[in-house]
């Protein structure tokens, strides 16, 4: 079982970090690799159970578009082969068309995804995020300067019921096949543990008993309640 | 000539101090607010101090200003401040305001100015201090600050290019910004508690700005604050200009070199934190003139505000409250390195959640997990208790950091929470609290002190 973490240096500004450490006491026998800018992704040379890319600064969203452009097509082809990934924060802008930024330049991006963001350094969006994902619930937060538009409407992550969606609608995200990209940020694994044990059985690994499971689960009922008490009438 | 608008701003502003203050309430914010409403270019045109010493920074601003203001006032200066305002731009607007006549004409010729390092964008274009500290910069509340190049970048993007820096070589962030800009540093030399690897789990620059290759550290002080370089280009540590050489702990000095001179300072409190905030404001006051002995005849009469710090041996056992500035990882983090390296045999009480901001919303937690609970998972912490809105996720963030289940207590509310105190064997109680929560952790101690009797 091998997990990369695409430059963990850059991607690591939310606690985001926490999510490859509880996945690392959940599956202790996991090998985790940590790819840093200036390494090749392992991706492209060993199969790899789970890539994931945290969210990160907009310098650095710079450096690792130009160090991932070369790995395009590598990408799209390990998407297509059902190879799990997760993307969180602004890290899922970098497989959209471009960034836009506020004087209407444009960062070119990978274009694998028909979305694209607009930037306002100005304006800082926070939000509680509650949205559906298949027949369970995720809870979290959303803290960004972008917002993403384009079409997702039948590749979308999160039917939100609280939360920024693509395009301002209630549909949040990407998910196709096993490519799953949030701009849900923070330790979205610990938050949300009947998420992390789809994660698990997306990488092949059914039924694992995650750690602390009862305190996880009675924080993320405890989360859920609140959200519903105090954001969803 | 000043227009029109500019004087109805001025004189309404006024007009509201003196009605505000009939009906004794705040006048250190609406009338900068109201004066900012009518002429939005109000700050840029009223009247200012010949000097303006501005602090801002992630951490330790208000302890700075503090400083820079009880020595100044111990040597006799005259001067404006923001210290029971706001930090922002209406708050700043009004401390000016109380500084100009009803003409518009400055009755001081020098301002101390805590600047909140958000509000960069909306002060500094009209303010220009003469000088700046910048404490340091670390990650803060993500939903505010984001990161700390957003905050660098806002603060290069809006500094005058005659404000003089007096900045921590230390720190490679906040010693880089606005890098066109005069910078006075000040440094500490390498201490026997520095370490060759980070022990926190934030570390805000981990790569070379200028080549993006992983930065070398020579030693790690907490956090990104050590000595570092790049391998391949010539990014490194500025030299620093007020060297601390040696710190003497116990006689509570140390030894500054500055250029060929050395000199002694007295130190309030011996905390590494404190001693980089009276590092700054040794630094800053040098640069207007002030010697050794007038800083030190002020540091001396100096004490840490008892809402940061507090210390009191009750019936054998010593009640410890420190400041855990809730959403700030570092400052948290800091707080549980002390609950771990204080003496004794300890009960840490945690209530770092915003409680007011639990009315309103909810907070994002994602900071607990950049803030080092490990620290928490000491031998000589015999039990954590933990309370507020967030206890349940703390206790997982707790758990998660190795603390044993059997000597965690987690219940919401902070005096249920207290009275599951085991204080057999205990002589120090620690309780870690949030900007926010004065009153609560006033409360936990009275608590503390009636079962301290009950056992006695």
């Amino acid at each position: 079982m091998k997990i990369e973490v695409l430059f963990p240096e850059f991607g690591n500004l939310y606690g985001d970090l926490s999510n490859i450490n509880y996945l690392k006491k959940c599956i202790p026998e996991a090998e985790i690799i940590e790819t840093s800018y200036n390494s090749e992704p392992a991706f492209l040379k060993e199969d790899i159970n789970l890539i994931y890319i945290g969210p990160m600064s907009e310098n650095s969203q710079e450096l690792v578009l130009r160090k991932l452009m070369p790995y395009k097509d590598k990408i799209e082809e390990l998407i297509n082969k059902n190879v799990v990934f997760l993307l969180i924060g602004n890290s899922l802008e970098l497989l959209g068309k471009y960034i836009e930024k506020e004087d209407g330049t444009k960062i070119g991006c990978l274009d694998i995804f028909d979305i694209f963001s607009k930037r306002n350094m100005l304006n800082r969006l926070n939000s509680n995020v509650v949205g559906s994902f298949e027949d369970i619930e995720i809870v979290g937060f959303q803290s960004q300067f972008t917002t993403m538009y384009g079409n997702n409407s039948d590749k979308y992550f999160l039917e939100l019921k609280l939360g920024i969606g693509c395009n301002n609608s209630n549909l949040e995200g990407i998910k196709i096949n096993n490519f799953i990209g949030t701009s849900v940020i923070g330790p979205i694994l610990i938050l949300n543990p009947l998420f992390t044990k789809k994660i698990l059985k997306m990488m092949g690994l059914e039924n694992t008993k995650l750690e602390f499971e009862e305190e996880v689960l009675n924080a993320y009922n405890a989360r859920l309640q609140e959200f519903y008490r105090k954001f969803i009438k | 000539m000043k227009s029109l608008k500019f004087y109805i701003a001025l004189w309404g502003a006024k007009f509201s101090i003196v009605l505000l203050k009939l009906l004794r309430r705040n006048a250190s914010s609406f009338p900068g607010k109201f004066a900012l409403t009518i002429d939005s270019n109000f700050m840029e045109k009223i009247s200012k101090p010949k000097t303006i010493i501005g602090v801002t920074g992630t951490n330790g601003k208000t302890t700075v200003c503090n400083m820079i203001e009880d020595v100044l006032r111990e040597n006799n200066y005259d001067f404006i401040d923001n210290k029971y305002g706001s930090n922002i731009n209406n708050g700043i607007t009004t401390t000016l305001i109380y500084g100009v006549s009803i003409f518009n004409k400055s009755k001081k010729d020098l301002a101390v100015l805590e600047i909140d390092e958000r509000s960069a964008p909306k002060v500094f274009p009209y303010l220009k201090p003469t000088y700046l500290v910048c404490t340091n910069l670390f990650r803060d509340s993500l939903m505010r600050n984001a990161h700390t190049e957003f905050i660098a970048d806002i603060l290069t993007n809006n500094m005058h290019k005659d404000t003089k820096l007096i900045v921590n070589a230390d720190d490679l962030i906040s010693s880089n910004i606005a890098p066109n800009n005069e910078r006075v540093l000040f440094s500490i030399n390498r201490l026997e508690s520095d370490t060759l690897e980070c022990n926190n789990i934030v570390r805000d620059i981990r790569v070379c700005p200028k080549c993006n290759t992983k930065l070398e550290y020579e030693y790690v002080r907490y956090h990104h604050i050590g000595k570092a370089k790049c391998p391949n280009c010539d990014f490194k540590n500025f030299e620093a200009e007020f060297l601390v050489e040696t710190i003497d702990i116990d006689n509570k000095n140390m030894l500054v070199k500055n250029n060929d001179k050395k000199e002694k300072y007295y130190l309030p409190n011996t905390n590494i934190i404190n001693i980089y905030n009276v590092l700054a404001v040794i630094t800053l006051l040098k640069q207007i003139g002030l010697s050794a002995q007038k800083i030190n005849n002020g540091l001396k009469k100096l004490k840490i505000v008892e809402t940061r710090f507090s210390e009191e041996l009750y019936e054998g056992i010593n009640i410890v409250t420190h400041l855990a500035k809730g959403m700030n990882p570092i400052a948290c983090s800091r707080a549980f390195h002390y609950a771990k390296n204080t003496t004794g045999s300890k009960i840490a009480i945690v209530l770092v959640d915003d409680l007011h901001e639990d009315h309103k919303g909810t907070e994002n937690i994602a900071w607990q997990y950049d803030t080092d609970y490990e620290f928490l998972n000491d031998e000589s912490i015999k039990q954590v208790i933990i309370a507020g809105p967030r206890y349940l996720d703390s206790y997982v963030r707790m758990l998660l950091a190795g603390v044993p289940k059997e000597k965690i207590v987690y219940i919401k509310d902070e005096i249920e929470a207290t009275s599951k105190a085991n204080l057999e064997g205990i002589n120090k109680v620690v309780i870690l609290h949030d900007l926010y929560s004065i009153e609560e952790t006033n409360n936990i101690k009275n608590k503390i002190k009636s079962m301290i009797e009950e056992i006695k």
